[in-house]
């Protein structure tokens, strides 16, 4: 049988949250299937690990355990992986969004010559029949991602290659264990056969992962505030739109001169460029030196009290009003729209 | 140290993040017409990676890889007004609709013309796909390393390249071998800009079709300036099985496309009306904007 796979990455002895929220996805599309789900860990110290995989459903969890393993590397990884799905022939392959699995999972489908979509928003199960051979194609992996800059949603599938991959950022799918706990089987993998000395070539001389620093960069959202904010104590009602919204908070020069947000925050010429999916500008008046730094927003929402000011003219939404009342109704509406 | 032989694949994007309302077909399909087309950003980040190992490395060559229409040929253009030294266009109908895998594919047997070189640098990934899968294809066909989410080239020795990595979280600094292909993340420096002496010198630089569709006789201006002439390939030119090609070669296929292209530039005016803000949450729900 052709079972569904799920690399899983590994962070400080632990699965990464999106790893487990693939297995969450996996489990579904495997019970759609009729098939089982099956897991991939590759890494050092991992003795036990499949307890951590076992309640969201995992029937088999294939373990690669070498101190040369972790923290990941490209080639060793790949390796392990394209031999694993040689020999498991799986139907479908998710990998994590991620920094790893974008570096891993298109090397894997280059070497299998598997067709591969990335950062997919929704993974369904359904037919296809071909435009031009009438041929009927039945279970196929929908994998649904935005693409050109967001402004469509493409379904692509993968009519006639195995496996059919895909990966998904981390947050877009739910974490859910099971309501019962099964407990599935361990497959050790001898690498001994897979990796030589070669394979590490690339080494890591140095690691820094820090504890959630201010990432405004590479934030998909931004919630900025300029002077207009008016207070320090005002800002809290930003932090609130970012966090309910998954976005980070930033400011305009005058708004960081002023006190209301740290300089690390700061949008413009002499601050931060950014080019977010969505800006939402609180009280910036939009001077050129703040729009140099996110003119090339896909969307932008002015708040502003003044009609006229500068930044409604390249703005997508313009709302006539106030902070206080604005972001709160924001808040409100989003909750209330996406339940 | 001896200067490096740099291979600097690049794309020519439509600039998606300058979507018009007439940016959508009837049919829901892309018109690429009403769109600029632009140096992919990452790309520019990748050229400024390669200017600066040549800036510290005499004697070091950049030439600009593509795959693309003709008229791929003006990022070719603006590179060397940089600073690269030259470029290839790979440029064939039988590319048309090529997914990541036939791209690299075909990227891979362009590169291969051209070995030896010492790296290959690219963006991380393209804003028309944002899929950053064809640098690590094309890296495993040739069977090299690769180093992703570059952030800075820190430091290049006879025998490794050390090179700074962005990750979600933090950083790693790695040492690769020579012959790596690496590709830059957008957190590391813009590229900069035109070089008036270099536009002088290079406007004029054309590929075999350009030339074609040209009135003005330059040919005689490309042999007294061989500088001049940028290389331009076809499937024939390389040593590739057709069926790998294209749509052929490509085993992703698009189902459906969904237009999602609500409002695109037009200002919408609202006021703080519970009405209107519901209205617009729902509207930016629907477009997968947040959500």
């Amino acid at each position: 049988m052709n079972n569904v796979f799920v690399y899983c990455e590994i962070e400080d002895g632990n699965i990464v949250d999106v790893s487990l929220e693939l297995c969450t996805k996996g489990r579904k599309l495997a019970d759609q299937l009729g098939c089982k789900l099956e897991a991939v860990v590759i890494g050092d110290a991992l003795k036990g690990i499949e307890s951590q995989l076992f309640p969201f459903g995992v029937d088999f969890v294939h373990v690669a355990n070498d101190k040369r393993l972790y923290p990941y590397t490209t080639t060793p990884h790949t390796k392990i992986v394209v031999e694993l799905f040689k020999a498991e022939k799986p139907e479908i392959t998710l990998f994590g969004a991620t920094s790893v699995g974008r570096d891993l999972a298109p090397r894997v489908a280059s070497a299998l010559g598997s067709g591969l979509t990335a950062d997919c928003t929704s993974l369904e199960i359904g037919e296809h029949i071909d435009p031009k051979t009438k041929k009927e194609y039945k279970n196929l992996l929908y994998q649904i991602r935005p693409a050109f800059g967001g402004n469509i949603i493409a379904t692509i599938i993968n009519p006639d290659t195995r496996p059919q991959m895909a990966t998904v950022r981390e947050g877009v799918m739910k974490k859910e264990p099971l309501a019962k706990t099964k407990i599935g089987e361990v497959k050790n993998i001898d690498i001994s056969k897979i990796v030589t000395d070669v394979d590490f070539a690339v080494k890591i001389i140095e690691r820094k992962i820090e504890k959630s620093k201010v990432n405004i960069k590479g934030a998909q959202i931004v919630v900025a505030g300029g002077y207009g904010v008016g207070s320090k104590e005002n800002f809290k009602l930003l932090y609130e739109l970012a966090a309910v919204l998954g976005g980070e908070v930033a400011g305009s020069r005058a708004a960081v001169d002023a006190g209301f947000v740290e300089h690390e925050r700061q949008i413009g010429q002499t601050g931060v460029t950014v080019r977010p999916k969505l800006y939402i500008a609180c009280g910036i008046s939009g001077a050129v030196q703040h729009t140099a730094g996110m003119a090339e927003s896909s969307m932008v929402i002015s708040i502003n009290n003044d009609p006229n000011a500068p930044i409604n003219t390249i703005a997508d939404y313009s709302i006539n009003g106030s902070i206080e009342e604005v972001l709160p109704k924001m808040i409100k509406y989003y909750k209330q729209n996406t339940k | 140290m001896k200067g490096l032989k740099i291979l600097l694949l690049a794309k020519q994007v439509p600039d998606t993040r300058n979507v018009g309302k007439d940016a959508m077909k009837a049919d829901g399909t892309v018109n690429r017409a009403a769109l600029p087309a632009i140096f992919n950003p990452e790309d520019l980040n990748a050229l400024e990676q390669a200017l600066r190992l040549k800036d510290n490395y005499p004697g070091t060559t950049i030439h600009l890889v593509t795959m693309g229409p003709g008229r791929a040929a003006e990022i070719i253009r603006e590179a060397m007004y940089r600073g690269a030294d030259g470029g290839y266009l790979i440029s064939d109908r039988a590319f048309a609709g090529s997914d990541t895998l036939a791209t690299s594919y075909t990227l891979a047997k362009a590169i291969e013309k051209l070995q030896p070189f010492d790296v290959i640098i690219s963006g991380r990934q393209a804003i028309d796909g944002d899929t950053a899968q064809v640098g690590p294809q094309v890296a495993e066909k040739l069977g090299i390393p690769q180093v992703t989410y570059c952030e800075d080239i820190l430091e290049v020795t006879a025998k490794d390249i050390k090179i700074k990595r962005r990750l979600e979280r933090g950083y790693e600094i790695v040492s690769a071998p020579r012959n790596v292909l690496i590709t830059v993340h957008s957190s590391a420096p813009d590229c900069r800009s035109r070089n008036a002496k270099l536009v002088m010198k290079y406007k004029k630089a054309k590929t075999i079709s350009e030339l074609q569709d040209s009135v003005q006789d330059y040919e005689q201006l490309q042999k007294e300036r061989p500088y001049l002439h940028i290389e331009e390939w076809s499937a024939n030119d390389l040593n590739v099985e057709p069926m790998r090609l294209g749509l052929n070669g490509s085993p992703t296929k698009v189902k459906t496309i969904e237009n999602v292209v609500l409002t695109a530039k037009e200002t919408v005016k609202l006021e703080a009306a519970d009405k209107d803000i519901d209205f617009m949450m729902k509207e930016l729900i629907a477009s997968h904007t947040i959500g």
